[in-house]
């Protein structure tokens, strides 16, 4: 599996992601610059969290006018598979490759910390190792990671099965709607998520959860 | 001298969309004893300078930058203000 992790004035899980691909697929991901307005060739590409721009005028607003970012597109429109997380889901958003919107946390405050999470959907390139309705715990660290999106919306990703993490009972860190933690593009390859699955793919760093991502992506695309 | 034209953006969330800043502010001035302020919501004020004098080109443009990237459509509505 060959993959790629875009890096935006700012990212800063830009090193996490390389370093959790390495370790995970054996392979040493490609850096991708975000004035780079062409992909390797790649399987995945990792939009990490962050800062792009210093979440000048909104989280991701600015990353998803990139150079680069046309070529992501290109790359999912094909199918290729792209997994956004926290301020990287904040780009797919802005981007419309995603639907909805990330915004200010209900409790106004930066949460980080370890939240209970469900794996709500399985049949995914992303989700495939886990079991229905596994508990897992990732890491959240965000200040802008409560999900909006109209009613109908909320409703068409629901029926088609797109949300692939919702925060446990009581575990919604951000007043999200509907606790949902990530969802899957319509043509399922493209995944955006708020908390961190590559921050729990050693023990020495708290914990395993985040592996079968990772796993299921390796298993998906080799 | 090139002529220009100044434009102003206002950006706002739509309504029902949840503004917790908005509420903040509106729980610091009642406990200012501001008493008689009810709902707050906040929003963005954007100045801009366009060079060119045609003000029905430079309000087509800004309505594209509003959709493009000044406005998040999905949870926010803008206004554009030509002086």
């Amino acid at each position: 599996m060959k993959s790629a992790v875009i890096v935006f004035p700012a990212s800063n899980c830009d090193r996490d992601a390389k370093v959790a691909l390495e370790q995970m697929t054996g392979k040493t991901p490609h850096m991708v610059w975000h004035q780079d307005s062409e992909l390797p060739d790649v399987d995945l590409v990792v939009l990490p969290g962050g800062f792009s721009y210093g979440d000048y005028l909104r989280c991701g607003a600015m990353a998803s006018q990139s150079a680069v970012m046309k070529s992501v597109k290109a790359h999912a429109d094909k199918g290729g598979m792209v997994l956004g997380v926290c301020n990287g889901f904040q780009v797919l958003t802005e981007s419309h490759m995603l639907p909805g919107a990330l915004m200010r946390n209900a409790g106004l405050k930066f949460v980080c910390k370890p939240v209970g999470l469900e794996v709500e959907e399985t049949q995914s390139g992303f989700t495939r190792k886990y079991e229905h309705g596994q508990r897992v715990t990732f890491p959240v660290a965000h200040g802008e990671g409560s999900y909006f999106a109209d009613e109908e919306t909320l409703n068409r990703l629901e029926g088609e099965n797109r949300v692939a993490f919702r925060y446990a009972k009581g575990e919604n860190p951000n007043g999200s709607a509907r606790n949902i933690a990530g969802i899957l593009s319509e043509k399922r390859n493209v995944l955006g998520l708020m908390p961190h699955p590559e921050r729990v793919v050693d023990e020495v760093l708290g914990g395993t959860d985040g592996r079968n991502l990772f796993h299921s992506l390796i298993e998906t695309l080799s | 001298m090139s002529s220009s034209l100044k434009a102003r953006v206002f950006i706002t969330l739509k309504n029902g969309v949840l503004d917790p800043q908005g509420k903040a502010i509106g729980h610091a001035l009642n406990g200012l004893g501001f008493g008689s302020v009810g709902e707050v919501r906040q929003g963005k004020v954007i100045d801009l300078e366009l060079s060119g004098s045609d003000a029905e080109k430079a309000k087509t443009e800004l309505k594209a930058m509003c959709e493009k990237l000044l406005a998040n459509t999905v949870i926010e509505k803008y206004e554009i203000e030509l002086k």
